[in-house]
């Protein structure tokens, strides 16, 4: 812990403890409306996070992180619903389904050298070829969706993932703050920097010994598993699954906005670009209401200009930008 | 079920494959000179359907028809953007070009949602339910007209690349980037001339598929993908590829759904994806790269 904490000077240590008491008192200063906003930035975060570890440390662009989101979100509801089993115990079989999907697709890729760009396509068609299977599965409901019972029976069995906006809303933020450690250990941690090296260049990486197979492996399932238990909270969250939402290819580009935004392959990038775009995303379709419009695309229109914005003027992201003008974590470039 | 129903469904195949194959040719031609994935390139044809929807609105332009004033307007749009936009990320790493367009995806998409909502939009011909009977076999009028449009599209692009000089020096310039730059040649001038082919490929395609589907913004992300399935199973940057890609889609898609069901076509062409880039990742008429 320790030695994945070294890079924050004596100027980011207390940012960090600031924005982190922040984070915990806000429940009792906001509104409840501002809290679910907050919410969803610490679940875009951490699931941005998650993402992060694939392609800004390991170099792999991943367009198909629906694919375990939705995995993680099916496999434990319909354990809860069909079998009685609860969360805390489907969550590790939500992971390990992931991590089974990952593995067929890391073999296709890996093992046969699919890269760069048509590594990223077989994320796409490998996501569409699960969400139109659901689609059309029965027994998850198929196009019509799968549905969480709620009744008032079950409110507050926190055993069973039920509970008031207080505790989803720790709940997130204990996630996201455990990506961001599990993020930060790794960065400090031999895996990672073999991450880095295969990132930076594959064939160097090989010649100073790094198992490129393995490696890239290992981040795919590291990334898989912690999205699909954000898939398990979104279940348990929202109560209701369809395949056009949660398995959408426009769900995995909604993943990989925050850290693209924030900054790849920096740790606080997902958090800066979540805490920007989901607040702005809200604040768009609030105002255009107040002035009596209800346009859908609005949101996605303004997500895709900052996106080409951003690319195009600082690929990097803000988050490095901003570091260097607050004097911030030094050692993140 | 009759063979003739088989010969039907073979030949609408064969039809909608032509279309298909000329919308990948866009992408195919894009990739294989400025070596970008056009991932807005679905995005553009629902652009192109739409363009032909209001056309067909406000002048009752037949979208068949409509295809060459788009191809035309889609390769000053396209020109205007390797130009304006796409030319500085020449040279950039790969994921940075795919996400430039993954926003040019996202503003396309819901700039048409906000503009058309999301209802689906269809064009009704006067000759939409016509159909021609050969040896039993019942086939749409439409689509044969579709296809036709399509084929003369393909057929004055190949002639272009094997012709005229420019198509010549584009493909030089494809083949040998540096050679083509110390003979002299205006590389970004071929840069934009490809993007604007490409687009230009998409306009046709999108305006065709007008007279022939329904359509709604939502069905973008869908044909960018068909559109890349197409160009991997044929070969990406090969200009036959991509025509052989469309057929065989096509065709597996027709008889997938005749088979199995509609629903279940394009996990069809996916998995044929998935096959072809496990077994010849470069494509059936691709070069292996080094």
């Amino acid at each position: 812990m320790s030695g994945a904490l070294s890079f924050l000077t004596p100027r980011s240590t207390i940012v960090l403890i600031v924005c982190g008491v922040a984070l915990l008192v806000a429940p009792f200063v906001v509104d409840r409306y501002t809290l679910s906003i907050i919410l969803l930035s610490l679940l875009g975060a951490y699931l941005g996070q998650a993402w992060n570890i694939l392609m800004g440390y390991c170099g792999l662009l991943s367009l198909g992180h629906a694919l375990y989101l939705g995995l993680g979100a099916y496999a434990s509801a319909v354990l809860f619903v069909n079998f009685g089993v609860g969360p805390w115990l489907s969550v590790f079989i939500a992971m390990a389904l992931a991590i089974g999907a990952a593995a067929i697709l890391g073999w296709l890729g890996f093992r046969f050298r699919i890269e760069g760009v048509y590594f990223s396509l077989l994320t796409i068609a490998f996501a569409e070829i699960v969400r139109i299977g659901f689609d059309n599965w029965s027994f998850v409901g198929g196009a019509a969706g799968f549905f969480l019972p709620v009744n008032a029976s079950l409110s507050d069995q926190w055993w069973n993932l039920r509970g008031g906006p207080f505790f989803f809303y720790y709940l997130a933020l204990a996630m996201a703050v455990a990506s961001l450690v599990i993020a930060a250990m790794l960065r400090s941690s031999k895996l990672g920097y073999a991450f880095l090296a295969i990132r930076e260049d594959p064939q160097a990486a090989r010649a100073l010994g790094v198992n490129l197979n393995r490696t890239r492996f290992l981040a795919l399932f590291i990334s898989a598993a912690m999205t699909a238990v954000g898939g398990v909270y979104l279940a348990f969250w929202t109560n209701n699954l369809f395949p056009a939402q949660i398995l959408e290819t426009s769900k995995s580009i909604e993943i990989i906005l925050a850290p693209i935004i924030g900054g790849l392959g920096t740790l606080m990038g997902p958090f800066v670009g979540a805490f920007l775009l989901v607040p702005l995303g809200s604040a768009l379709t609030d105002g255009l209401r107040a002035i009596g419009l209800s346009a859908p695309g609005v949101k996605a229109l303004v997500y895709g200009l900052i996106l080409m914005a951003i690319i195009a003027s600082t690929p990097n992201g803000l988050w490095p930008w901003i570091a260097r003008k607050l004097g911030l974590g030094a050692r993140e470039q | 079920m009759s063979v003739s129903l088989y010969i039907e469904v073979l030949i609408q195949g064969v039809l909608s494959g032509l279309v298909y194959g000329l919308m990948a040719l866009g992408l195919s031609v894009i990739f294989g000179v400025v070596r970008v994935v056009n991932f807005a390139h679905g995005e553009f044809a629902v652009l192109a359907m739409y363009c032909a929807f209001v056309l067909f609105g406000l002048a009752g332009v037949d979208p068949i028809i409509a295809s060459l004033p788009l191809a035309v307007a889609f390769f000053i749009l396209g020109y205007a953007m390797q130009r304006g936009m796409v030319q500085p990320f020449v040279t950039r790493p790969q994921h940075e070009q795919f996400i430039l367009l993954v926003g040019v995806a996202l503003v396309i998409t819901n700039g048409l949602l906000l503009a058309f909502g999301p209802e689906s939009k269809h064009v009704d011909l006067p000759y939409s339910f016509d159909s021609y009977t050969v040896g039993g076999a019942l086939i749409d009028k439409v689509r044969v007209y579709g296809a036709a449009a399509a084929l003369a599209v393909t057929a004055a692009l190949f002639a272009f690349f094997r012709f005229t000089s420019t198509g010549t020096a584009i493909r030089a310039s494809a083949d040998n980037l540096t050679g083509a730059a110390v003979v002299g040649l205006d590389v970004k001038r071929l840069y934009a001339i490809s993007f604007g082919l490409g687009l230009a490929c998409v306009g046709a395609a999108g305006s065709i598929m007008m007279a022939l589907t329904d359509m709604t913004p939502m069905l973008a992300p869908s044909l960018t993908l068909l559109a890349f399935t197409i160009v991997i199973v044929g070969g990406l940057g090969s200009m036959t590829g991509a025509l052989a890609g469309g057929l065989l889609i096509g065709v597996a898609e027709a008889v997938a759904s005749l088979v199995v069901s509609p629903a279940i076509k394009s996990m069809v062409s996916f998995g044929l994806l998935v096959l072809v880039l496990a077994l010849r990742p470069q494509g059936l008429f691709g070069k292996a790269e080094s």
